[in-house]
């Protein structure tokens, strides 16, 4: 397989879950504007209303401010930096009915003044601490985060936490931020077939949840989105009880709790923080099919998905089955799909499956295959549909299944390399409800599923009237 | 005096930043070079191995031939077919990487400490006996095609493809390394060793390990895997001669939003001007929010997402380029803005506060670069490529802060040439048309 193509390939497959849009950024600079803080924490002030830190054996230490917020902090001393993330528990799916891309579009307004800081002072500031900075939106989240050496955290909070609540937005930054985001999903979606095609597929696989709806927006509704769209977004959702502070690399849980509870720890909660009730999908009674033909498709192909279960708090079981299935059907050149399309026969160029079980709601569970030149859709899909069966009746092969879970196990001694990545699964895992334990467990549950909990969860989901099937073709009659 | 005070907090910062990472040099017994950082934390290690010359080694009429290969070095070598291969390398809980760029193919390796001998060995196979069966061939040539249609139909790559061939007309920098759908089509089993002993040779081998070994153990470990390559492959290719005439040439395409790429003649890296002109790009679209292209094209305009330009000093030519995207009726503004913007730095320059900016966020950010085992030894093959001092990274900072307003106002009227700056377009752009200057 080659590597580019494998990148292409993955990006046309990934269709499931987390669709984040970001703000692309960087930063240069500014002479920092408040003299950079030390690290040094102030002696914890009350041990009263002291969080208690949870610690674990890898590094991670967990706690709540007395506001509500939640903190997680990921250790790594080797070198003298870190990563400060703030996330909300609001994504697009949180948005109101009508204003969809507006947690997308308040992310980038984030990025414009306080009120005591200009536009684009805090990222100016960051880069003139030798920082880089950004942020993403997903359905169930919004992030910001920096990177800098370590002993600029407390700067770093002082910025987050001012724009958590002293946000100043004006008209003019509306109406320029406004084409901005237009002009990215003109970048991210209108000039990609394979994301316009992503787009409808999700639509039609939701039909009563947010999550049909892209994160970035409808064009129709981004073009009206307004200051007052932004800013009762903004009210709603940003506090420290619907926040999520995460911080990893050259640092200690006391370091960080001093620092929290200074800048953050004097947030008040919202009071009127409003629960996460979203409109549920009902149960999918008949399989829903689509078409989309474009004359920029070059290479057509078959995406299936299936509605499925997502990892909930205290009961990831299904879920860990679900992933061990989808790395066995569709996890690279040894994979039940790659044999049987690929190598036994010569029916696709490329197969994958996706699932992605962090989610706050039913997820979904992909599949792709990209036939080979010759090949119809009809008989891709067939070919699929025939593998799958047969996938039932054969049952998974105990030594490939014993193969993923060394791997797994391996992963966790490379992720070690990379505290950002862990940073990140935890501030993704706790926007989507799960709790710290979820995540520590998560490792064993993986170890523990078994050939039937893989069997089982694929009857239970791979379920012919619980699927939309999309086919991404060439429009011929346009393509000169 | 705002300056001074930053300056002197970011050496603060950088120094003990840059005291994690520890260069030595280790020569194998069997005299093969390599760099290494030493980091026991960790029980892994990440190895880098770089083959200079790359795609543009490929021999006349066989374009894509080393990507082909490349491609196929993880599908079988020796006793080992692609499936049994894959495999095998799964039961290390190994990861090898394979890809071939215009300058180099590199081989990324990442490998636990308590089998590190039998990964070793399976990538000695992987680069001294590749099987190429005929259905492995087959199964990744169609890969190769699937993309290059997908190619043709992407702006972003049909702007690559027009500027190439555009700027470096035959020489290989002016064709993708995936070659054409014709090259692909024709390439035999044949063409792939051929294209295999034109890369892997010990003349162009660079090394970097970063992680839980002794530089003994890496020694005795480069002379394993890499002391019976050759001791040399096919002949570099020459010197591109780059053309720039400046203008606009819109290549039509049925898409919402037009795809420019713009560029310019460049700078050599070991130029002596190479500096300013690296910090000069910082201000004028360096990838930051606030450079001047950012904040007039987006920040000012709302014409884009983003706006980018980019030294490229490549080992056969340096070109500076840059790219942006607006919807069709508005990149026509968005090409004019650019235009005033180049000029306007070529005439006027940058004021000493942008310099002071621009270095504070160049010298401050260089050691977050550092992140994570593979990452550095990425960067270590890539210093030696570049022909760096081994303390290259401990000087590098001075460097930048080094650079004067003087500098950087000379270099710019010098390096900045509006009359060359030539955009290919791509999309249905409104009241833009292909001119010549």
């Amino acid at each position: 397989m080659l590597k580019t193509f494998a990148a292409t390939a993955a990006m046309l497959g990934a269709l499931s879950g987390a669709a984040a849009a970001s703000q692309a950024v960087g930063a240069t600079s500014d002479a920092p504007k408040a003299a950079p803080e030390t690290a040094a924490p102030e002696t914890a002030a009350d041990s009263a209303t002291d969080p208690v830190i949870a610690s674990s054996t890898e590094g991670v230490s967990s706690f709540t401010l007395a506001n509500g917020m939640q903190v997680v902090v990921v250790e790594d001393h080797r070198a003298p930096v870190l990563q400060h993330m703030v996330w909300y528990r609001a994504g697009s799916a949180d948005e109101p009915i009508g204003s969809s891309g507006v947690a997308h579009f308040l992310e980038h307004l984030l990025f414009k003044g306080t009120d005591t800081m200009a536009p684009g002072e805090l990222s100016a500031t960051v880069a003139a601490n030798g920082g880089r900075d950004n942020a993403f939106t997903s359905y169930d989240y919004t992030a910001y985060f920096q990177r800098v050496a370590a002993d600029r955290l407390g700067l770093m909070m002082k910025m987050e936490a001012d724009r958590m609540t002293h946000l100043r937005l004006s008209e003019d930054d509306i109406a320029t931020e406004r084409d901005v985001i237009l002009e990215e999903r003109n970048m991210r979606t209108e000039n990609n077939p394979g994301a316009l095609f992503s787009e409808q597929m999700n639509a039609v696989q939701y039909l009563n949840h947010r999550y049909g709806v892209p994160v970035i927006g409808w064009k129709h509704e981004m073009e009206t989105l307004d200051l007052q769209d932004a800013l009762s977004f903004y009210h709603r959702y940003y506090a420290p009880n619907d926040a999520i502070l995460v911080v990893s690399g050259d640092v200690t849980p006391q370091e960080v709790l001093a620092l929290a509870q200074e800048h953050y720890g004097k947030i008040p909660a919202n009071p009127d923080l409003p629960p996460r009730i979203r409109s549920q999908e009902p149960p999918q009674l008949a399989e829903r099919r689509l078409q989309y033909r474009d004359a920029r498709v070059a290479q057509p192909y078959v995406s299936r998905s299936y509605l499925a279960p997502e990892r909930d708090p205290g009961a990831q079981e299904q879920a860990a089955a679900l992933y061990l299935l989808s790395d066995i059907l569709g996890g690279g050149q040894t994979s039940y799909l790659a044999d049987k399309l690929q190598f036994d026969s010569n029916i696709a160029v490329y197969t994958g499956v996706f699932y992605n079980g962090v989610s706050l709601d039913d997820t979904t569970f992909d599949l792709v295959v990209v036939p080979t030149e010759g090949v119809s859709l009809e008989a891709a899909e067939a070919a699929l549909d025939d593998a799958l069966r047969a996938f039932l009746r054969e049952g998974v092969d105990p030594e490939h299944l014993a193969r993923i879970k060394l791997q797994l196990r391996a992963a966790q001694i490379y992720e070690r390399d990379d505290v950002a990545d862990i940073a990140n699964r935890y501030g993704k895992a706790l926007a989507t409800g799960l709790t710290v334990e979820d995540v520590q467990r998560w490792p064993d549950l993986l170890q523990a599923v078994t050939e039937g909990d893989i069997l089982d969860a694929a009857r239970s989901v791979l379920r012919r009237e619980g699927s939309v099937t999309g086919w991404l073709m060439r429009d011929e009659e346009v393509t000169q | 005096m705002r300056a001074l005070f930053t300056a002197l907090i970011l050496m603060v910062l950088a120094l003990p930043a840059m005291a994690a990472v520890k260069i030595q040099e280790v020569t194998s017994p069997g005299g093969i070079r390599a760099w290494l950082v030493e980091d026991h934390s960790i029980p892994f290690t990440a190895l880098e191995l770089r083959f200079r010359g790359g795609t543009s080694l490929d021999a006349p009429g066989k374009r894509g031939a080393i990507n082909l290969m490349t491609g196929l070095l993880e599908e079988g070598a020796g006793d080992l077919d692609a499936r049994a291969y894959t495999r095998a390398l799964e039961s290390l809980a190994a990861s090898f990487s394979f890809d071939s760029g215009a300058d180099s193919v590199s081989v990324s390796a990442r490998f636990l400490t308590e089998n590190r001998g039998k990964v070793m060995d399976l990538l000695h196979e992987t680069l001294h006996a590749p099987r190429f069966d005929a259905d492995a061939v087959e199964r990744v040539r169609a890969q190769v095609l699937s993309g290059l249609h997908s190619d043709a139909k992407d702006p972003n790559d049909i702007a690559g493809a027009a500027f190439r061939a555009m700027t470096y007309g035959d020489h290989p920098y002016g064709s993708t390394g995936k070659g054409t759908p014709e090259s692909v089509a024709s390439l035999t089993r044949d063409d792939l060793l051929l294209a295999h002993s034109a890369v892997f040779a010990r003349d162009r081998l660079f090394v970097g390990a970063v992680g839980d070994i002794t530089p003994e153990a890496l020694g005795a470990l480069l002379d394993g895997l890499l002391g019976d390559l050759p001791a040399s492959g096919a002949p570099m290719p020459g010197k591109a001669d780059v053309t720039f005439s400046g203008g606009v040439t819109v290549v039509p395409f049925a898409t919402p939003q037009s795809v420019a790429l713009f560029g310019q003649p460049g700078m050599d890296r070991h130029d002596p001007d190479f500096f300013a002109a690296y910090v000069l790009n910082t201000i004028l679209g360096g990838g930051s929010f606030e450079s001047r292209l950012m904040s007039e094209v987006r920040e000012k305009r709302g014409l884009t997402y983003g706006v980018y330009s980019y030294l490229m000093p490549r080992d056969l030519a340096s070109v500076y380029m840059g790219s942006v995207a607006s919807a069709n009726d508005r990149i026509g503004e968005t090409v004019q803005v650019i235009r005033d913007e180049w000029s306007r730095m070529a005439q006027q320059g940058v004021t000493e506060e942008e310099l002071d900016k621009a270095k504070t966020y160049l010298t401050g950010a260089y050691p977050l670069r550092f992140d994570g085992n593979g990452q550095i030894a990425s960067i270590l093959v890539g210093m030696q490529m570049d022909n760096l001092p081994i303390d290259y990274i401990t000087t590098r900072n001075d460097r930048v802060n080094a650079v004067t307003l003087a500098d950087a106002n000379r270099v710019a009227a010098e390096l900045l040439k509006p009359d060359q700056l030539r955009f290919v377009v791509v999309g249905q752009p409104e009241g833009l048309a292909t001119t010549t200057n």
